[in-house]
């Protein structure tokens, strides 16, 4: 058992528990090109796994099947936990209603229960959570990019998912801020324990964030690396460097360097 | 932001300064009454110097005159009465008919299929066309009025409508139905509130028409009303009721665009353009 895999499981018996995922023969087409082609995959509870790859290998088209944006032409996609996990999705735009007010914007996140007594007192909560609780009343248009991305991560923690599905969230984001909603992020999901799915295609981002990085080249797996380095991880440190290098390697052939 | 900057400038600011700022704030909603107030003007200096005859053109007070006479005998309060009742009737019937008509072939291609066609068709015949055949119809009735109005107003409200409802963004529609947002909640707050400005501005265009269509409508085929007060005017060459009657017709629009303003602002406060207004 890694390191890793003993987390997980710590974590799993959290009041949330998280959910395993597994793929089975997963095919995706799009009219005549075929994206994903009999992919398997499982992904344990509590797992916060990296799915990198270029531009068009797939890895959004994955995170949307496991997310029931799309359906797969065939193969299964299970859940251990069985029916109700409605597993939670962090776009790449905020997508915040403009017309909602940020506290508004965040109860949408509790889903069917965004109408019990205490919606309000829990969309709070996650708004403190990710450092905004001063802004609950403001429109979504007088908010930074970043703030709309933490206001957009808020809502999707607030139902206390047991799977989060990341596309590319940070992607637009400037580097400082990117850092910082980097640690928001690990931080929470040390403390919810939910099984995270980020893909990306920024492969220091999948390092310092992800315990397995999968790497996707015409709808397959073609890597799949454990990540050891104890968290949180220093960038910069040789091992983090390593890893990085190995995985940018396979992704641009050999041949970049001299 | 200027202000804000000037002030921040001179923080030392003398009262003369603070007053003259607000005075400023104060004066500026006036300025667009100056231009109206200076033709005003030009008008009774014209006819008072003799260069503008009566029998063209009655004099500013001569109007004014003409609308206390007619406020006392109980006339101009009971024209003006109806024919706000007719525009604000066919607005609501023509409005609602056309609001769900956007609304169900902005939802379902089904409807869109069945309807869009016709409509669009309808849509080029210019609705005031419709009056020999539609006094034939009615009659000189509420009926003739109110239809008239009616099918005016149908046409912008359906085409914001449905283009607002088509306009909205299918990633925020994506994003409310992985939260589990279904038929009635999604329309309510997602699809609905998305389509608002664009429905605005059909009720923009909307209240235009109707004023205009009432105006015909009821100066050709009316027995009361603002338009019919001055049809009968001009039988008896009264030309100040006349006048009165065109000045209250502009009264009437100003006081819808006052009204859609506020309406604007109190719905689409979350626009960040408005927000200066």
């Amino acid at each position: 058992m890694s390191l890793a895999e003993a987390a997980s499981l710590l974590r799993a018996s959290a009041d949330t528990p998280a959910a395993s995922i597994t793929l089975r023969g997963i095919i995706k087409s799009f009219g005549d090109k075929r994206v994903l082609r009999g992919l398997d995959l499982d992904v344990a509870a509590g797992q916060f796994i990296a799915v990198i790859g270029r531009s068009g290998c797939g890895k959004s088209t994955l995170l949307r099947l496991i997310a029931g944006l799309d359906a797969p032409d065939a193969g299964a996609i299970d859940f251990d936990a069985g029916a109700d996990v409605a597993p939670r999705v962090m776009f790449q735009e905020p997508r915040l209603l403009p017309w909602a007010n940020v506290i508004a914007n965040v109860e949408v996140g509790l889903g069917a229960r965004r109408r019990e007594a205490d919606a309000r007192r829990r969309a709070l909560d996650a708004l403190a959570a990710v450092g905004l609780a001063d802004r609950a009343a403001d429109w979504p248009g007088n908010l930074s990019g970043g703030q709309k991305q933490r206001v957009a991560l808020a809502r999707a923690l607030v139902s206390r998912p047991r799977v989060l599905a990341l596309d590319e969230p940070l992607g637009a984001l400037d580097a400082l801020t990117r850092i910082e909603m980097q640690s928001l992020l690990e931080a929470a999901w040390r403390r919810e324990g939910f099984t995270a799915l980020l893909v990306t295609h920024d492969v220091a981002e999948a390092v310092a964030l992800a315990d397995r990085i999968v790497l996707l080249e015409d709808g397959a797996v073609a890597l799949d690396l454990d990540v050891a380095p104890p968290r949180p991880r220093l960038r910069g440190s040789p091992e983090f460097g390593r890893l990085e290098e190995t995985i940018l390697d396979r992704l641009l052939g050999p041949r970049r360097r001299p | 932001m200027a202000d804000i900057v000037t002030s921040l400038k001179r923080p030392l600011r003398t009262p003369w300064n603070a007053l003259r700022f607000d005075s400023k704030r104060l004066l500026a909603p006036a300025i667009g009454w100056i231009a109206p107030a200076l033709l005003v003007l030009v008008w009774q200096s014209s006819a008072s110097l003799g260069w503008l005859s009566d029998s063209l053109l009655p004099s500013p007070f001569a109007v004014l005159a003409a609308g206390w006479r007619l406020t006392l005998s109980g006339d101009l309060p009971r024209n003006v009465e109806v024919s706000f009742l007719r525009a604000l009737a066919g607005l609501v019937v023509g409005g609602a008919i056309g609001f769900a008509f956007g609304l169900a072939n902005g939802l379902s291609r089904a409807s869109d299929h069945a309807t869009d066609t016709t409509l669009q068709m309808a849509r080029n015949i210019p609705h005031l066309a419709l009056i020999p055949l539609v006094i034939v119809w009615f009659g000189i009735d509420e009926a003739a009025k109110l239809f008239l109005v009616a099918l005016g107003v149908f046409f912008p409200i359906y085409a914001n409508t449905l283009h607002g409802v088509r306009s909205v963004d299918p990633q925020l529609v994506e994003m409310a139905r992985s939260y589990g947002m279904r038929r009635f909640e999604l329309f309510r707050r997602v699809i609905l509130p998305g389509a608002l400005p664009s429905i605005f501005v059909g009720l923009r265009y909307a209240l235009g028409i109707m004023w205009l269509t009432l105006i015909v409508a009821e100066t050709i085929a009316a027995q009361s009303g603002v338009g019919y007060m001055a049809m009968q005017a001009r039988e008896f060459l009264q030309l100040d009721v006349v006048v009165l009657a065109i000045v209250i017709y502009a009264l009437l629009g100003k006081l819808a665009d006052v009204v859609v303003r506020a309406l604007e602002r109190a719905c689409l406060a979350w626009r960040p353009a408005l927000h200066g207004d």
